[in-house]
């Protein structure tokens, strides 16, 4: 009989924790899975959409019992200024079938799904259950944790803190240096209730195709972005917002999706819609500079926990990186245990495969774009500027003649108040960064 | 950038309870947030009000700040834009109590 009550605990059923449970149960190990929501997906909330591929190898045929609202056909980049919008608009029937690419879910609905697939696997879920923090053996290793229920210590040789963005566990690991309020961004988003033919009608989709837009500017100038994806009866329209910038100015987050839901390229979307859930999330947003030391002795970090979160402009995803991180944590774990090394040293397997996988390289390819993106000049001058350029491209203005590209361009730019200087050190700074 | 955007909204406007409302919080008798009176009448720059998205930062008429935390999202934004060390002690609500989300 062992002296743990499991080979590993496993904090948070999100998609990280789920995965890390799921991969450590189909490798044979004894995993207690702890949420504290009184089921898996009830903390949860996002900005719209599950890029699905890593589960493949997780869970064939996955997307036969995912929970999934609607696939996403439909990718759109919109930049809004005061009352412009320029959109590039991305669509493909073939997104809409088998192996897919993206789909808008609920939290609740899929993070609830994905636990129970570790559940099926034989880990052991153990909901409404708060974590308070770490046990630690004589010579300062983690081997469990403390949970708020009565004699509710839980011990275990591996710890993998799958408990967040705020993560209390891998602070009090001291695996991060420093908490800084400019790595976050609050996202707060609105569930609209329209019948189904008129979300269909409006965002000219049918059966379960769904859309997907993402927003630069439409925020009040506040640094951050806007987001619109359509459930099956339901539209999500939220804003990310940068928290200094946010506390900055007087304007609470509801009133500034208000102004977003004003737009007059958005306001016809959402029209006569109700909210049906109000929510609120903070997200990790600065990337790999941002990023935990992902191992120490006994532990192992993943998800927003260890601030895997993709905000790159163009390229904004999370649960994909979770689910990733958590399968590569808990195949990592499993192989330390096999080891018997569950010493920082032996569970460095799990940076090899952040490392060599997507999880890392894409934020070190894309690791100087999030700041970019929220950038003041990309955030308060770009879309004013590339709206009027696209304005002046597209007006006809006879009988004068047309002004030419590079003139329209120059003097756009001048009025925009943005160095020409500027405007190439970020046009290269973004090619560069787009690798 | 924002000043124009104030046009005849098209949609039920709703109040601030009922945005709150809509989302479902099973309240624990214990705060799971503790706001420190003393330090928060000292603070001019009072990130907290205009951040939190549930609203539950209320300045009072004697310079104070009243505190609820039975409708908290948990997400952190409180303390992780107030400055001022020690006013706002955060932890998580008991297993099972606190926000619970359903369409998010």
């Amino acid at each position: 009989m062992s002296r743990f009550d499991a080979d590993v605990i496993v904090v948070g059923a999100g998609p990280a924790g789920s995965c890390a449970a799921l991969a450590l149960a189909r490798a044979g190990k004894n995993v207690i899975l702890v949420e504290r929501g009184p089921f898996a997906g009830s903390k949860n909330m996002y900005g719209g959409v599950v890029y699905p591929r890593i589960l493949d190898e997780l869970i064939p045929h996955w997307w036969e019992t995912a929970p999934v609202q609607r696939w996403v056909v439909r990718r759109s980049t919109m930049i809004l200024s005061d009352e412009n919008a320029f959109t590039i608009d991305y669509r493909t029937p073939s997104w809409g079938e088998p192996p897919y690419n993206g789909a808008t879910a609920y939290r609740p609905d899929f993070d609830h799904w994905l636990s129970q697939q570790a559940v099926a696997a034989g880990a052991t879920l153990v909901t409404s259950t708060t974590v308070t923090g770490l046990l630690r053996d004589p010579a300062g290793r983690v081997n469990g944790v403390r949970t708020d229920r009565p004699d509710g210590d839980l011990s275990a040789p591996v710890v993998i803190a799958c408990d967040g963005v705020n993560s209390f566990l891998a602070k009090e690991a001291g695996l991060y240096t420093a908490t800084d309020a400019s790595n976050f961004t609050v996202g707060v988003k609105e569930t609209l209730s329209l019948p189904r033919s008129v979300i269909e009608e409006r965002f000219g989709v049918r059966d379960n195709h769904g859309v997907d837009i993402e927003i630069l500017g439409g925020t009040s100038g506040v640094n951050g972005g806007g987001f619109i994806y359509t459930n099956l009866d339901t539209v999500s329209l939220g804003v990310v917002l940068k928290l200094p910038k946010l506390t900055a100015q007087s304007k609470r987050p509801e009133e500034i999706i208000a102004g977003l839901k004003a737009h007059p390229a958005i306001a016809p979307l959402v029209e006569g819609a109700t909210v049906q859930e109000y929510s609120a999330h903070v997200i990790p947003e600065a990337g790999l500079s941002m990023m935990p030391t992902m191992v120490t002795d006994g532990m192992l970090v993943a998800g927003d926990a260890a601030a895997l979160c993709l905000a790159a402009g163009i390229w904004l995803e999370g649960v994909n990186f979770a689910m990733a991180s958590g399968m590569y944590a808990g195949r990592a774990a499993a192989a330390a245990l096999e080891k018997g090394d569950v010493s920082a040293k032996g569970l460095s397997g799990y940076t090899d495969l952040l490392e060599n996988s997507f999880v890392l390289r894409d934020h070190r390819k894309l690791k100087n774009i999030p700041g970019l993106v929220l950038s003041d000049r990309v955030q308060s001058k770009y879309p004013g500027f590339v709206t009027s350029v696209i304005e002046r491209v597209f007006r006809v203005d006879n009988p004068n003649p047309k002004p030419g590209l590079r003139r329209i361009v120059r003097e756009e730019r001048k009025r925009a108040g943005i160095g020409l200087l500027d405007l190439v050190r970020d046009g290269w700074k973004g090619m560069r960064g787009f690798g | 950038m924002d000043a124009k955007i104030t046009r005849d909204a098209t949609w039920p406007e709703i109040s601030f309870e009922e945005r709150i409302g809509t989302a479902e919080f099973r309240i624990h008798e214990r705060a799971h947030i503790v706001v420190d009176g003393d330090t928060c009448r000292g603070c001019s720059t009072r990130e907290c009000v205009v951040a939190c998205p549930a609203n539950l930062f209320v300045p009072t008429s004697d310079g104070g700040i009243l505190f609820n935390y039975e409708n908290c999202f948990e997400c952190g934004t409180c303390y992780l834009v107030c400055n001022k060390e020690g006013a706002i002690s955060w932890s998580y609500p008991e297993g099972g109590y606190g926000v619970v989300f359903h369409r998010t």
